[in-house]
């Protein structure tokens, strides 16, 4: 069991330029500069995004859910699962996939956003107890630790 | 890139806690709270957090017991007569109609709108010093609105005081409740809850179909009336007709106002509008001709009508049942399970505080 403490949280908002569906928006932030490569932030996000417009898709699939759930008085809501809650099982598993492989060993951690009110996705920033605090290794090794 | 010198981070022993500084082995031996209990809203919870209302249930009540009434009444003096002069389908039709009035009802009103979650204090700092760029020391409040761009048309974004973020579009805050309500539309008494966009669909087809109703029943009752004004026997059975004509004047007076109502909302689903919207003319044409259409809606009544009813349904953002972690008293990061079917089987392990 390794120490580490909280050091810092960043916020990545939501992006409106397409309307009030669920998308994030893929600037990089300054804080995760040294930390994480800016490929696999933004493939993460994009993957986020892509999974909540599945989520939210209006089409065939989603008519007939909807068309069925209306004559049924809406009492199918009780027994079946939406397809959106299905997607978000999805997204929670890829989440903690993503933290296992890629975000843990760089000391960071993703929040699913769904328990910040799907607002931000919450991404901690952890130091090591032993270290002071800023990474000023000045070797330039890009291959990360373990994958 | 530089090279990250930590060690690998188990991720399951993180998300116990986020700041490990909190130890575990203060254990208080209290039982496990759910979220519902903290929830800093006006609210009222039944059934360990599965059912929602808002704090005032407004005339919740009379709307049922006036829907309950007016049925009972068809029911025990309308219908023996229509059934032996008409059909035997009056009764029915009337009892499918009546049983999803009331299930929409419900539904409508024990449903969470779309209530927005307020901020954690890490989030809310976040925002201020994103934009108290000045770096002075002195607390100022921050700007109240944000201008964003959706659909090349520029929308600005209110700061909630009370919830601590930036409003997402097309939402707003319920004072009555004191939440935040994702696509709100109006907080109705008659139903005791606020509307907005997860129970929106619920509302809809509770208006029409007492619509339905209510001109069924007046139409079953001047039916009625008029068949005993031929068979010449009205005054002979006053008690019955006396009912009859409480349905009839009930039927009367609420029939306009419900039509009323559920044609201007097939209007606003037509349009993909909302109430408040409608009222504070956010998209009507004050500001010149050139863009002011609204930004949210396909262009298309059958899209937007399909959009707004059958679209997906989205999921309850405020994890009523969740547990607490043992030794918070403020809601934080927990495991959240995805929020269980409304009346699922009781899975009592824990007992209502």
């Amino acid at each position: 069991m390794h120490s580490a403490s909280l050091a810092n949280k960043v916020f990545i908002q939501r992006d409106y330029s397409e309307g009030t569906t669920c998308k994030f928006q893929t600037k990089f932030p300054s804080e995760l500069e040294s930390r994480i490569e800016r490929t696999l932030f933004e493939d993460t996000v994009k993957t986020l995004n892509n999974y909540y417009a599945e989520a939210e898709k209006i089409g065939g699939q989603s008519y007939l859910e909807g068309c069925l759930a209306c004559a049924t008085a809406y009492l199918i809501f009780l027994c079946m699962e939406t397809r959106y809650e299905k997607v978000l099982k999805k997204i929670a598993k890829y989440i903690q996939e993503q933290n296992e492989k890629i975000y843990a060993p760089r000391g960071l951690l993703i929040t699913d956003p769904i328990e910040r009110g799907m607002r931000v996705i919450e991404i901690s920033i952890y130091e090591d107890r032993g270290s002071s605090g800023s990474s000023s290794g000045s070797s330039s090794v890009s291959g990360s630790t373990a994958r | 890139m530089k090279n990250c010198e930590y060690q690998q981070i188990d991720p399951r022993a993180l998300s116990v806690s986020p700041s490990s500084a909190q130890n575990h082995t203060e254990k208080k031996a209290q039982r496990p709270r759910r979220k519902w209990e903290v929830f800093p809203g006006k609210n009222r919870f039944f059934c360990d957090g599965r059912i929602i209302l808002a704090r005032q249930s407004g005339v919740l009540p009379l709307t049922l017991g006036l829907i309950v009434v007016t049925c009972g009444l068809f029911f025990a003096f309308d219908c023996p007569f229509l059934v032996e002069h008409l059909t035997v389908f009056i009764p029915v039709i009337g009892g499918v109609l009546f049983v999803f009035v009331v299930i929409s009802l419900l539904r409508t009103s024990f449903t969470d709108p779309g209530i927005l979650p307020r901020a954690t204090p890490d989030e809310a700092a976040d925002i201020e010093k994103q934009i108290d760029t000045s770096g002075s020391s002195t607390y100022r409040p921050p700007p109240r609105t944000k201008e964003i761009l959706i659909n090349q048309q520029v929308v600005k974004l209110k700061y909630c005081f009370t919830c601590k973020m930036f409003r997402p579009p097309r939402t707003s805050h319920c004072s009555l409740c004191d939440n935040c309500v994702e696509r709100f539309d109006h907080h109705c008494p008659w139903v005791g809850n606020c509307v907005g966009k997860r129970n929106y669909r619920f509302f809809y087809s509770f208006i029409i179909s007492l619509s339905f109703l209510t001109s069924f029943i007046f139409g079953c009752v001047i039916t009625h009336i008029t068949l005993l004004i031929d068979d010449m026997v009205m005054l002979s059975c006053l008690d019955s007709s006396l009912c009859t004509v409480v349905e009839l004047v009930i039927c009367f007076f609420s029939i306009w106002s419900i039509l009323g109502l559920s044609g201007f909302h097939t209007y606003l689903v037509a349009s993909n509008l909302t109430t408040n919207e409608d009222i504070k003319g956010s998209w009507s044409s004050k500001r010149g001709a050139e863009d002011s259409g609204n930004p949210y809606s396909y262009n298309s009544i059958m899209t937007n009508c399909c959009v707004t009813l059958c679209g997906p349904m989205p999921p309850s953002l405020i994890d009523r049942r969740g547990l607490l972690p043992p030794d918070e008293a403020t809601p934080a990061a927990s495991a959240s399970d995805i929020e269980l079917p409304l009346f699922a089987a009781k899975n009592d392990t824990h007992m209502v505080g």
